[in-house]
């Protein structure tokens, strides 16, 4: 089971009231690389995959979901006061059409989270390369974010999720070569 | 520590409509050197651990907005 | 809840305790894959020493960190009382 741990991992402070950003941060929320879409992947390959590197998978997966918190509280932040014509200036006009200030799985141009952004091929090695994909494809975006405000708070927080998908890519790495090395160990029926 | 930071020219065309981008830039972090890390690496205060978002030093990428910051 | 949340204390507390637990995040990664460590699982024992002290120290001031009875109450039922992590 889970248990709720009522503080955020790092401490996110937003600056600048800049509702187009909240927007962006989307693409992190319920996007194809973003935390949520990390978080249930790496999860759900526990179920088929050696011991050794189950450890690895739970806790990293259970990272992601307090940097989905984390990305909830920059859209929370950077929403929560903004007027119906300053979300529509931002983008966010048809967003508000459907659930006013409400958060939704969606990327920054609107899509809803699918779970066809994960894949499970139950092989370890591909699941685990995907995995660093993925982190790799995160870090990207969280530059590309990152390029986009010039709010040195906003930055901040941003910076440090980048530096964890680097983190987590080199445990992944370290993961295939532990089932690389696996060797010598003969079957016994 | 040696730059992350690596730099090509794009390829220019007769008619490209834009005025050219003089070079384009992406960065080759520490895990790309590191297939399995040492133990007892150095590490960093605690409290700038959580600042830069790791423990080690040589696992620090850095990286700085394109718009700068106020 | 004892204390104002608004109030400096609460915040270099709260920062104490990041500053901890991520080293702590850190550590406990590094040791799914390096499980035979023993000065790293040594710090990761240290820390957690220190987690649990100041923990129970920022819960008694501010409530508790954790629901489902990792944490005792005081009456009113302290869980549900704001700030929630993205409020504060």
């Amino acid at each position: 089971m889970w248990i709720y741990e009522k503080k955020l991992q790092y401490p996110v402070r937003v600056s600048k009231c800049d509702v187009r950003m909240a927007r962006y941060l989307m693409e992190q929320y319920g996007g194809a690389d973003g935390e949520l879409a990390a978080a249930l992947r790496y999860m759900n390959q526990r179920y088929a995959i050696p011991d050794k590197v189950i450890g690895v998978l739970t806790d990293i997966s259970t990272e992601e979901f307090s940097h989905l918190e984390m990305i909830a509280t920059m859209i929370y932040k950077l929403t929560k006061d903004a007027s119906v014509q300053e979300l529509e200036a931002a983008g966010l006009g048809p967003n508000y059409a459907q659930r006013d200030h409400a958060l939704f799985y969606q990327n920054s141009a609107g899509v809803p989270f699918t779970a066809t952004y994960i894949q499970a091929k139950g092989d370890p090695l591909a699941d685990l390369y995907e995995d660093i994909a993925a982190e790799e494809k995160a870090r990207a975006t969280y530059q590309w974010l990152i390029d986009m405000t010039d709010d040195v708070d906003l930055q901040d927080g941003l910076k440090f999720l980048r530096e964890r998908e680097i983190v987590h890519a080199l445990r992944f790495k370290e993961s295939v070569q532990i089932l690389i090395d696996e060797r010598g160990k003969k079957k016994v029926f | 520590m040696e730059s992350q930071e690596r730099v090509y020219t794009p390829y220019r065309g007769p008619f490209d409509p834009c005025p050219p981008v003089p070079f384009k830039t992406y960065v080759v972090p520490p895990n790309q050197f590191i297939s399995f890390q040492p133990p007892d690496l150095p590490q960093f205060s605690l409290p700038e651990a959580l600042r830069l978002g790791t423990l080690w030093p040589a696992l620090f990428s850095p990286y700085e907005s394109k718009q700068g910051g106020r | 809840m004892e204390a104002n949340p608004c109030e400096p204390r609460y915040y270099e507390m709260l920062e104490q305790l990041q500053i901890l637990d991520f080293a702590l995040v850190e550590l406990n990664l590094y040791l799914d894959t390096h499980p035979d460590d023993l000065r790293s699982i040594q710090q990761f024992n240290q820390l957690t020493h220190e987690r649990t002290r100041l923990a129970k120290q920022f819960q008694e001031l501010y409530g508790p960190l954790q629901n489902f009875g990792r944490a005792y109450s005081k009456c009113p039922w302290e869980w549900n009382q704001p700030p929630w992590p993205w409020q504060v």
